[in-house]
């Protein structure tokens, strides 16, 4: 079946679960192109033949510099229609997700979204994804072609890059049609690790507040002498995170009390991970924060409650004061990994 | 210029769901407007102009909240042709529901519905209409024909200008949703909620490409939980961290 893996990159730096992507579909046992569009993005292509690629098809072109997604769809659904396509594989990203949405309506074909594992039945993809934040999960075949799949991040292995292996590099003349929008810039987040690709998360919530020893600055009414508080707990989850190369996480009492941004929120209504390592911290564990979670592979809970749901889930627990205990882990960890 | 907001009834977020028989199950838990909807009708509110909330399905709860928190209209399209829709059969349905209302700028959706989680709704409505998709908003700032849209991605904002009629999906980063008032409750309460079928869109019901097998409880993972105690905060740590490097995940 031909088949073709989707490179979503940011101004020519590849998200990893491209190159998961490619795993996967070597997998099912298909020869693999590799689709790459940008302006100057040439060397992803030879990082797609080490991750196992065994052609590229690249579009390189100076209207490609910044994603645009109705361009990017018209300039992959002209190619797509050119050929006798079996299955479009997206990684499961901000840009994969709406890029593959818009190429099935040009297709007439229908995207399975999300998709954490896939298995052949005949020249069908049974796709088995994720619904209602994990807490289920439904199988699922697109009955067009291409069937078009989004793979989420840290589902599928991520293959090794053999070093020097090379395949077909072909150049394709892309068609981006009529230009509805242009960018005017970009602003970074608050930087450290992304929580979706994050082996390891650090997270806190309402407890990161409660730390009786320190005395917030005079001048603050109520609310800000408690995000004060916070702040300062949530510092202490830092220096962690930093010591364990974590993204920060944080629960959705959290961020509604504006301890944290949004962008750090886990669960239902923020982003659904699945670390190797998640520890929270002063988190109760409401049912939404448990679906958002639940699928890391090691779970430590740190809180002061012992009823505390969190505990349910947790591989290892401590009742204990989180301002205590992640310091002193902070330092203990330091020391284990010679930092 | 007319502004809309689609949006879709689910089951509470704190429902527990179980599968039974192959579909999903919740209980007597309420079903609600979808939470992200709720960001997606503040921001169409604060556009200025009268705002009408469609939702494809569903027994009008989702309406009369998205009435009561200030939307002039509401319109529940719903046919027996719609019972496994998929998103790109939802995407031409609401696309055409949205072209029935007639001389629409603005149609606004919540990042994604917090049941299927597909979230590429919102992408596709924008394709079949031919319209921008300016998804994952967090802020929104119009000056007459266009729009300037600061979008939520993974590597930090990007800001987009591009001309109306467009799509937009928005992120909790917009702000928080107002509360429905009394007097919105009230008023939701008494409003009559026509319904449109897909004849009454001009419509075939859209073929299902996509075809849903089963529905699954996912495998328990049981996990026996080790506590760690110890005399004090640096013992316990000790011990923690120890148990953490015998994982061999970091």
């Amino acid at each position: 079946m031909k088949t073709w893996v989707y490179i979503d990159h940011f101004k020519g730096e590849a998200l990893a679960a491209s190159w998961e992507a490619i795993g996967a579909a070597k997998a099912l046992g298909s020869d693999v192109s590799a689709v790459i569009l940008g302006a100057g993005v040439e060397a992803l292509a030879n990082t797609a033949f080490e991750y196992g690629a065994d052609e590229v098809l690249l579009g390189d072109n100076a209207a490609l510099e910044d994603f645009r997604v109705e361009n990017y769809a018209t300039a992959l659904s002209a190619l797509a229609s050119d050929v006798d396509l079996g299955l479009l594989l997206f990684p499961t990203t901000s840009r994969g997700r709406e890029l593959a949405g818009m190429t099935a309506i040009d297709l007439n074909s229908g995207v399975l979204v999300d998709v954490v594992a896939l298995e052949m039945d005949g020249d069908k993809v049974v796709a088995t994804r994720p619904i209602y934040a994990g807490k289920l999960l439904q199988k699922t075949i697109c009955n067009a072609t291409p069937q078009i799949v989004t793979l989420r991040g840290r589902a599928f292995v991520m293959p090794e890059a053999e070093a020097g292996r090379t395949g077909t590099l072909t150049k394709v003349e892309v068609n981006i049609g009529e230009e509805k929008s242009t960018v005017e810039g970009y602003a970074e987040a608050g930087g450290g690790v992304s929580l979706t690709d994050a082996a390891v998360i650090v997270s806190g919530g309402r407890g990161t507040s409660n730390n009786p020893n320190i005395e917030p600055p005079a001048d603050l009414d109520d609310d800000a002498a408690e995000v004060w508080r916070a702040q300062q707990g949530f510092a202490l989850i830092g220096d962690l995170a930093e010591t364990l190369g974590a993204a920060i996480g944080a629960s959705r009492a959290a961020v509604d009390a504006n301890y944290i941004p949004y962008a750090n929120q886990v669960g239902q209504t923020g982003k659904v991970v699945s670390p190797d390592l998640y520890i929270a911290n002063g988190i109760s564990g409401a049912i939404q924060h448990l679906a958002g979670m639940r699928n890391s592979k090691v779970i430590v809970a740190i809180n002061k409650d012992p009823d505390a749901p969190i505990f349910k889930k947790a591989r290892y627990g401590v009742v204990g004061d989180l301002h205590q205990i992640v310091p002193a882990l902070t330092e203990a960890m330091k020391a284990k990994l010679g930092k | 210029m007319k502004i809309v907001v689609c949006i879709k009834e689910v089951p509470d977020s704190a429902a527990t769901l179980v599968a039974e028989d192959g579909e999903a199950t919740w209980g007597d838990a309420p079903l609600v407007i979808n939470p992200w909807d709720e960001y997606a009708v503040e921001a169409a509110l604060n556009m200025g102009g009268d705002v009408t909330a469609i939702s494809m399905g569903g027994d009008k709860t989702a309406l009369k909240h998205a009435l009561a928190m200030g939307c002039k209209e509401a319109i529940l399209v719903s046919d027996d042709a719609l019972g496994n829709i998929d998103t790109q059969g939802a995407a031409k349905v609401l696309a055409a529901a949205i072209s029935k209302v007639g001389d629409v700028s603005m149609a606004f959706f919540g990042k994604q519905a917090i049941d299927g989680d597909a979230g590429i709704t919102p992408a596709q409505t924008a394709r079949v209409l031919g319209w921008s998709a300016l998804t994952l908003a967090a802020s929104i700032d119009v000056d007459d024909e266009s729009v300037k849209v600061e979008r939520s991605i993974e590597e930090g904002i990007q800001t987009i200008n591009a001309n109306l009629p467009a799509v937009f999906s928005i992120v909790k980063d917009y702000g928080e949703p107002r509360y429905p008032s009394f007097m919105g409750i009230r008023k939701a309460s008494r409003a009559e909620i026509p319904e449109w079928n897909l004849a009454e869109l001009g419509i075939e019901a859209p073929a299902s490409i996509v075809e849903f097998i089963e529905i699954f409880n996912p495998p328990t993972r049981e996990v026996s939980i080790e506590m760690i105690e110890g005399g004090s905060p640096a013992e316990i740590a000790e011990t923690l961290a120890e148990k953490i490097m015998a994982e061999k995940i970091l």
